[in-house]
């Protein structure tokens, strides 16, 4: 066990390694930054004095080390267009996001869970094929289209909600129902797939043999087994979920990392983009460590191996 | 003996495949009965009607069907369930996956009895459960509390089971196929432990097998079942000494026994498989495969006596056998 | 014999019922969408690029105030909504399709080495899996697209380059069962070459499986898209992409709900229809891929 997560750790230092040289190596892509940076109407001398402040006429290696040592100190440069340091920007940034995406994940949960157990349990019924609907409904549904009809309805229509912006605590409803949408199908057919498979094993035969509750052997005993994936993936969703929060962000003006993203990429101001792909990867690596944590603690046979 | 478990005219039917076609027999209090025939001619699924365990769109129907006198096919899911685990326990045939892997031995043997006797405390269930696991044969049996299935071998894990299934005392104890999927040694050891529980609780003993030398150890009566249907009943030592279907002397042929059987002399095998049955047959099912089928088969086969407590279901005159064997001599 | 395994056989015959019915549903979406892209030129009733400032906004013909002329009305530059939509229908569909031969061929190479060699080579392509998930598609292809100004082209070549990380797993897992099945030991020890057998023991075989990966990335591309143009980094301006005319629409939605509902519904059938092509698919050659 021991091992397996110090082996599980190593992978995710290397793919942390490599994140941060594809995401260095993305604003570099365009060949000359110095250009992209001082704006289209700069002139020949404005673009040499613009390379030269960001020193961007050294060569690239040392550019990248100079970069990442930077980085490793938690210093991700400074901004070009809010004259702030880009650490300072995106920890401001990044408790909005985070909280869109708990909220995105808690709704899909709390949506996904009792479908996926009311389809397994009535498998092969018309309730089940309703549910396996809903999934399929849900995967076809454009998420920034989605916002916006949610917009024009709950918004517009009903009034019951901001429709956009960053205050208090209903900002975050809208973008959490259409961010959790994006999660539904595939954490609603994991839980009925894996809750059809524990209720038709020989320990739910023996639990039932026992006289147990309904209710015992449904969420004690099958949910138990049928939870373990669906909590790793819940993890690793997340992790999609904060990825993709740019589009929702941008949609309902919140002000988290996807919208300083896409701020930054509309105004060339490449140090933050650089930066919040490193963070945004960085926390998708972390998640998916802490999803096989997850399954070694809820898992005895993986825990004490 | 009074009876416990009472079966007569048992259905089962999965959508159009009859399972089960009319199946009968009986439990005696504190006996063992076994209920022998080859795979797939209905016994497990007798054994899970009788418990309710049916899965969902199987089909049960029965002209009796009673536990201690107690009519079974009125209730409901919920008395069902009060009556599974308490009075009424079973054991399977794959200890392997039959116990949770997400929980303790102990805590999955606790909640038996908690369940079925409200206000047992924790640690009263769990001194039951260490005296039975040792009572099965579980060394360190308050170790074995805190351990995982996946810890345990599959000797271990039956014996686990054994021990589950008596933590409330039951009365009947239904073991399908208990030892198949063990070790041949582990196989005598289980089946000593369950004789020896038998007699020293009492216990009624439903034992599911394919095996007839466990048959010839254990059991008290015997029952043998074909294509759904109980095809021959009687005392163990009746059934052996003088089996009446072709069917049962087709079984006992196939099993050596020193002494009786030559040394070169072919084992016996009964030709064919077991029919699938299609909807609306009608007469025995063994006629195909049967050396002495005759037109008469093909009707309705009444059940005959045999002698006392011994019922077989055929044709054939009960002393066909005797007087075969007196023609070749 | 274990009853637990038999299901009612009606159920069963009513369940293949229904797959049965979105795999219809879904090639008939599917296969009138393809129609109308490939045909675009002849079907469309008017040039969607043709600006009529004087008739703009027009609701669609079922609508009051709408014309016959503009079945679905036309946009805010008073362009015909239906012929935009039909020439988007070409855009997601191109889209979908090279998105998925580039990603599938990047995808199933990298897999087929991983699964077929083994040891070192796999670690290598696990390693590449892992990464490329733990770096945000929508991100990096906004990035991209700021950088380097956002093209049809770029579009297919950023996702493409991008979306191949459920071919390589897919195919990795085949080629790997497959690898020890007889008959490709037999092919090797017959003297068969690396190339040949790669190519025509063992990719035939996990053909199935790709197609419905390709299904399901085909259909994701084609969200991706609409979502990169929706952001203004997709497919460039005067292009009907659905996505743009969503985003072009937004101004307008609270007052006339129409704008975005069409577009927006042409893509959600669309996408529907792939993904009940791509389930009726994987309950046809029974594989298990998760979604």
């Amino acid at each position: 066990m021991a091992r397996f997560l110090l082996r599980r750790l190593l992978v995710a230092l290397l793919v942390a390694a490599t994140v941060m040289t594809v995401s260095f190596l993305l604003t570099r892509l365009s060949g000359d930054l110095a250009i992209s940076i001082a704006g289209p109407n700069a002139t020949q001398q404005d673009v040499e004095l613009v390379r030269r402040a960001y020193g961007l006429d050294r060569p690239l290696w040392l550019q990248y080390l100079d970069w990442v040592a930077r980085a490793l100190q938690g210093d991700l440069g400074e901004s070009y267009f809010f004259k702030d340091r880009v650490a300072n920007l995106i920890a401001e940034r990044l408790p909005i996001t985070m909280s869109l995406g708990l909220v995105g994940l808690c709704i899909a949960l709390a949506v996904a869970l009792p479908l996926g157990i009311l389809a397994a349990v009535r498998e092969n019924t018309w309730v089940d094929r309703a549910v396996m609907l809903v999934a399929l409904i849900g995967q076809a549904m454009p998420s920034f289209w989605l916002g916006l009809i949610l917009m024009i309805v709950l918004g517009l229509r009903l009034g019951w909600l901001p429709i956009s912006g960053t205050g208090s605590w209903q900002h975050y409803v809208m973008p959490g129902i259409v961010l959790a949408f994006s999660a539904i199908p595939s954490l609603m057919r994991l839980t009925r797939a894996g809750m059809i498979d524990a209720l038709a094993s020989d320990y739910i035969r023996t639990a039932r043999a026992k006289g147990l509750s309904r209710l015992s052997i449904l969420v004690k005993h099958a949910l138990r087994n049928a939870a373990i994936p669906v909590v790793s993936i819940a993890a690793v969703q997340l992790g999609f979920m904060l990825g993709g929060s740019i589009v929702i962000e941008t949609v309902f003006a919140l002000h988290g990392v996807g919208f300083l993203a896409w701020e930054s990429i509309s105004k060339n101001d490449f140090p933050v983009v650089q930066a919040v792909v490193l963070v945004l990867a960085l926390i998708y690596v972390g998640l998916t460590l802490l999803a096989d944590l997850l399954n070694a603690a809820l898992d005895p046979r993986l825990r004490a191996a | 003996m009074s009876a416990l478990l009472e079966v007569a005219g048992l259905h089962v039917r999965f959508g159009e495949v009859a399972a089960v076609r009319g199946a009968s027999l009986t439990v005696a209090r504190g006996e063992t009965h076994c209920l022998v025939g080859e795979s797939g001619c209905g016994k497990s699924v007798t054994a899970l009607a009788v418990m309710g365990l049916l899965a969902r769109g199987a089909r049960r129907e029965a002209e009796r069907l009673a536990f201690a006198g107690e009519d079974l096919r009125g209730l409901s899911d919920r008395a069902m369930s009060r009556l599974r685990g308490d009075r009424m326990a079973m054991i399977f045939q794959e200890p392997m996956t039959s116990l949770n892997p997400s929980y303790t031995v102990g805590s999955q043997m606790t909640e038996v009895l908690r369940r079925h006797r409200p206000g047992t405390t924790r640690a009263r269930a769990l001194d039951r459960a260490v005296e039975l696991l040792g009572r099965v044969g579980i060394t360190a049996p308050a170790m074995r509390l805190g351990q995982y299935p996946h810890q345990l071998s599959g000797g271990l894990r039956q014996r686990v089971m054994i021990a589950m299934a008596l933590m409330c005392e039951p009365e009947l104890l239904i073991a399908d196929e208990p030892t198949t999927a063990l070790d041949v040694t582990v196989q005598a050891q289980i089946l000593r432990l369950l004789a020896g529980l038998q007699r020293d609780l009492g216990l009624a003993i439903l034992l599911i097998t394919h095996d007839l030398g466990i048959v010839a150890r254990v059991a008290h009566r015997v029952s043998v079942m074909y294509a759904g249907e109980v095809v021959e009943s009687a005392p163990t030592a009746a059934l052996f000494a003088a089996p009446r279907h072709p069917y049962t002397r087709g079984l006992l042929a196939c099993v050596p026994v020193p002494g009786k059987v030559r040394r070169d002399q072919p084992l016996g095998s009964i030709p064919g498989v077991v029919p699938r049955i299609p909807p609306g047959f009608a007469g025995c099912a063994f006629r195909d495969r049967c050396a002495h089928a005759r037109p008469e088969c093909a009707a309705a086969v009444p059940r005959r006596a045999a002698g006392p407590e011994h019922e077989f279901r055929c044709t054939l005159a009960p002393d066909w056998a005797t007087r075969a064997e007196a023609a070749l001599a | 014999m274990s009853g637990a395994v038999l299901a009612p056989a009606a159920a069963r015959r009513h369940g293949r019922l229904l797959r049965h019915s979105g795999l219809v549903l879904g090639a008939l979406i599917v296969g009138f969408v393809a129609l109308v892209a490939l045909l675009g030129p002849w079907l469309a009733p008017h040039d969607p690029f043709a600006i009529d400032l004087s008739r703009r906004l027009i609701p669609p013909a079922w609508m009051e105030g709408g014309t016959a002329a503009n079945p679905l009305g036309t946009d805010q530059l008073g362009r015909d909504y239906l012929s935009r939509l039909i020439y988007g229908a070409r855009i997601s569909m191109v889209i979908g399709v090279l998105t998925v031969v580039t990603s599938g061929l990047i995808g199933t190479t990298i897999g087929v080495l991983g699964g077929y060699f083994g040891g070192r080579v796999d670690d290598a392509v696990v390693f590449a899996i892992t990464a490329r998930l733990s770096i945000p598609v929508v991100l990096v292809a906004l990035t991209v697209a700021g950088l380097m100004g956002s093209s049809f082209t770029l579009v297919i070549l950023v996702l493409g380059l991008l979306l191949w990380d459920r071919f390589a797993v897919v195919a990795r897992s085949t080629t790997m069962q497959i690898r020890n099945l007889d008959y490709v030991a037999a092919a090797w020890c017959a003297g068969c070459s690396r190339t040949a057998i790669l190519l025509r023991e063992v990719l035939p075989n996990i053909a199935s499986h790709l197609a419905v990966v390709a299904t399901l990335e085909m259909a994701l591309a084609i969200l991706l898209e609409a979502a990169l143009s929706f952001l203004g980094l997709g497919v460039p301006a005067p292009l009907p992409s659905w996505g743009l005319m969503i985003a072009e629409g937004k101004e307008y939605m609270f007052f006339s709900p129409w704008v975005i509902m069409i577009p927006g519904i042409a893509l959600f059938v669309l996408i529907l229809g792939i993904n009940l092509l791509g389930d009726a698919l994987r309950d046809m050659i029974g594989t298990d891929i998760a979604r």
